[in-house]
Order: C-alpha cells, then structure tokens, then sequence
C-alpha cells in the first residue's frame, strides 16, 4: 500500500489547500502524472505522484487545508493486490466550490476571486464564462485595491522563509565583475538569423554558466539539514521570478547542466509562463538545490541575495552595462556584469565561493561552449 | 493593416503581458510606464509576430522605445 503524503513544496510550506483531485478511486497511475491541484501562500501547485497504483482512497477532500506530510490517498503499488474491501470514495465535501483549472487561471489573470462567484457549470461548477462575467461586471480599479488574502499569504511565506534564512543562516558575501563582450556578440550573432521565437537572452547564457560550473562546486549545490551538508544529486536551479501580483517564486530547471541553451530557453520561457499563470508542477516547487536571481532588467548593478534554505547558495546577476575595464595596459569601456554569490558558511567557505564565481566568469568567456 | 489598427493590436498584446496597465503615454518610454523584463518583452515581440506576421530582427529594438515608435515602425513594415 502506497501512502500519498502532502508533499512539501518549499521552505515556506507548513500546509497546503487541496483544491481538487485529479484521479479517482480505482484509477491506475504512473510515476509523473498530476494526481492533484494543491494551493500553496504561493500558487496553486499542480501535484505529481512517484510511484505507479492504483488509487484505493482518497482520503484529503477538496477545500479542506492539512499539514505537510499528512497522507492524502492510499494507492495499491503495482503487483499489488487491491484492497479486498475497498474504502468508498468520500462524500463530496459541502464546502467545496468546484472551480474548472481553466477558469482558475483565467480568474487569477483577471483579477477575480474565484471563490466567491456563484458557477453555472455541472454541479455549480465555476466556468471561464463566469470569469469573464465577473471580470466585466467588477467596477474599474481606479485606486489601489487594498493586498489580497493570496497577497498577504505570499508576503507570509516570504517572510516566514527569509527571517529563516538570516536567523539560521551565516550568509557570505562575495562578487566579482565580468567582462561580456564575447558573450554579447556571440548571443547578437547567434539571433540575428533567428526568428523571434528561437532567440536566446542573456539569462539563459548566465543560468547554463552557473550549471555547468557547479559541477566542479558540490559543496554550493545541495541542502542543510539536520546540521549537515546534503549534497543533491542533480543541478536543478530555482529561477527567482517576481509575478505581477507582487511576491516572487522560484521554481526549478531540471538538470540545467545537461540542456542545450535553445531546450533551456524554450525551459525558462515555459517556467516564467506557467509561474505567472499559475500552473507549476510540485517537483518543480520542491526540487530546486541552488536558486538565481537576476534583477539586471530592473537596472541594478549588484545583487545581495537571501539563500532559500534549506539550499546553501544563491547566485545574482546584475545588469549588463558599459563599465572601466583595463586589458593590456590600456582601459576601455566593455559591456560587463556583475555576478554575486551569497553562500551558507557552514557548508562552504568563501575561498570556495570565490573560485566558483571565476568558474563561472570563465564559462561566460567562451558561450560557444556552453 | 492601418496604423490605427496596429496600434489596437499593439496595446491589446501589451496588456495581455502587464494587465495592471490602465493608460500608456504614446510618445514616453515604454519600459518607464510598464513593468516589463527581458522575457515579458520577448514575449510581447512573438506575440506581435503571431498577430500581425511581422519579423522584427533583434538589431531594431533600439527603435522600438515608446508605444508611437513601435506602431510606427510596424506600419511601415505592414505597408
């Protein structure tokens, strides 16, 4: 018998809303597919299962908010028998307001709170259509709508999982300018003959960077817990992204090291998609072991970021601009960036830090390669 | 595709990627009034592609600054 637990989805999670199944009693599964919408302070997660069943039971019903950990469902593993008797699916709950994902997307886009409008679909379910009604039907935002409860939930768990990070973790500091003239006429080169939708940016250049440099830096990649270093077994980068909303989120790439930089575009573009309309997967949520941050769109030179425990890094780009740079005597202006790292003390040292920023100045020196 | 017609396109594609944006000075920078990041732009630039199956080389965003000049730029190109 499978248990399927409430999974964690980040350090900032204590509990989460099921929002709605996916499967039912009776259905077979297998390894990777969405069992489950669940909502996190952040973002309504879609939920995957890793192990291939049968659904028994499910256990959690949908409006009901329960601990990290708690089990959900009961699933017969493959081979197994089912359950002589099994258990009947639960009475739908009284609470529950069905909303359709589509209509959960489209209400969070447009601003509409779902869970008060009355739904004209099956069973008072709420549809695209009474978004849209009530979209059109809500008074012009001329003043400035005071924060949300999502709103107010995400700043929590930002606050919850920041004051964490400066309470528990001896953060160092260190950041290095990066020269990126190769990098720029590689990356202008590169798209000059590309339609709009295979262009590359720049970010995408920097994230493959950092990946590939990690792999010589395993004590920057990986987990603090039960005072100790964890490394991970992959190069999953959390990606910082703020949404529109307010807040930010930072789901993970898989195995960055090993996409080339057009899949990992196409990556980042769906990852920043998807987070603004609200429809990440949970191992995205719970996978990350390093995170980067890029603020250079917004004009900063230097970025001083906050590690997401239980990782021990996190890597900041600034903006690529002009600035002073001497080579063979002379100084001129050269495109540059400054890149920074903010490391966990107890798991690595700054001589460390400091040969994993060279590592990756260097990689930015030869895109071609990356 | 007239110019006006562009221009309704242009807007509705902007606020399709900011939709907390209510009214954009035409002739002022675009990025001073919109919240917009690398990838939020490159997305706007394919939607655009997709609307109105205009390729904007990357060696011309310089001449996209504020929402006249885009529309500009696309009406000429539409001609």
């Amino acid at each position: 018998m499978i248990e399927f637990k409430m999974p964690s989805l980040g350090a900032d999670m204590d509990e989460g809303k099921l929002l709605e199944w996916k499967v039912k009693p009776g259905d077979k599964v297998k390894r990777g597919d969405l069992v489950a919408v669940v909502e996190t302070p952040k973002a309504a997660v879609d939920i995957e299962i890793w192990q291939d069943g049968v659904v028994q039971e499910l256990i959690t019903k949908p409006g009901e908010t329960i601990p990290v950990g708690a089990v959900m469902a009961r699933l017969a593993a493959a081979g197994e028998a089912p359950a002589a008797a099994p258990a009947p699916a639960p009475a739908p709950a009284p609470a529950r307001h069905p909303v359709s994902p589509a209509a959960r997307k489209h209400a969070r886009e447009l601003g509409v709170d779902v869970e008060k409008l009355p739904g004209s679909g099956p069973h008072g379910a709420v549809t695209v259509e009474d978004v849209e009604r009530a979209a059109k039907a809500a008074p012009p935002k001329k003043e400035a709508a005071p924060p949300s409860d999502k709103t107010l939930a995400m700043r929590k768990a930002i606050a919850a999982a920041m004051s964490r990070s400066k309470r528990e973790i001896p953060h160092y500091y260190l950041s290095q300018t990066v020269p990126m003239q190769r990098a720029q006429d590689w990356l202008t080169t590169y798209n000059e003959k590309r339609p709009v939708t295979e262009r590359l940016l720049m970010g995408a250049l920097q994230l493959k960077a950092v990946a590939l440099a990690l792999k010589g830096f395993p004590d920057l990649n990986g987990f603090w817990k039960d005072d100790a270093f964890q490394p991970a077994q992959g190069i999953h980068i959390g990606v910082a992204i703020s949404l529109r909303q307010g807040g930010l989120i930072a789901p993970a790439i898989h195995d960055v090291a090993e996409l080339g930089l057009d899949e990992l575009m196409k990556a980042l573009a769906d990852l920043v998609r998807r987070a603004r309309a609200g429809s990440l997967r949970s191992s995205e949520m719970s996978d990350p072991t390093i995170t980067v941050t890029n603020l250079g769109d917004q004009g900063v030179d230097e970025v001083f970021a906050i590690i997401f425990p239980p990782q021990v890094a996190i890597v900041g780009f600034g903006r690529v601009a002009p600035r002073p740079w001497a080579e063979d005597g002379m100084i001129g202006a050269v495109p540059a960036v400054v890149a920074s790292l903010a490391g966990d003390h107890r798991a690595s040292d700054g001589h460390r830090g400091a040969r994993f920023l060279a590592a990756v100045a260097a990689l930015l020196q030869e895109p071609e390669n990356l | 595709m007239d110019a006006e017609e562009i221009g309704k396109v242009v807007l509705a594609e902007l606020k399709r990627i900011a939709p907390e944006l209510e009214d954009v000075a035409p002739a002022k920078p675009l990025r001073d009034q919109v919240d917009l990041d690398s990838m939020d732009w490159l997305n706007f630039l394919v939607a655009l592609n997709e609307r109105l199956k205009i390729e904007i080389p990357e060696a011309d965003y310089r001449k996209l600054g504020t929402l006249e000049q885009i529309v500009d730029y696309l009406s000429a190109k539409a001609r």
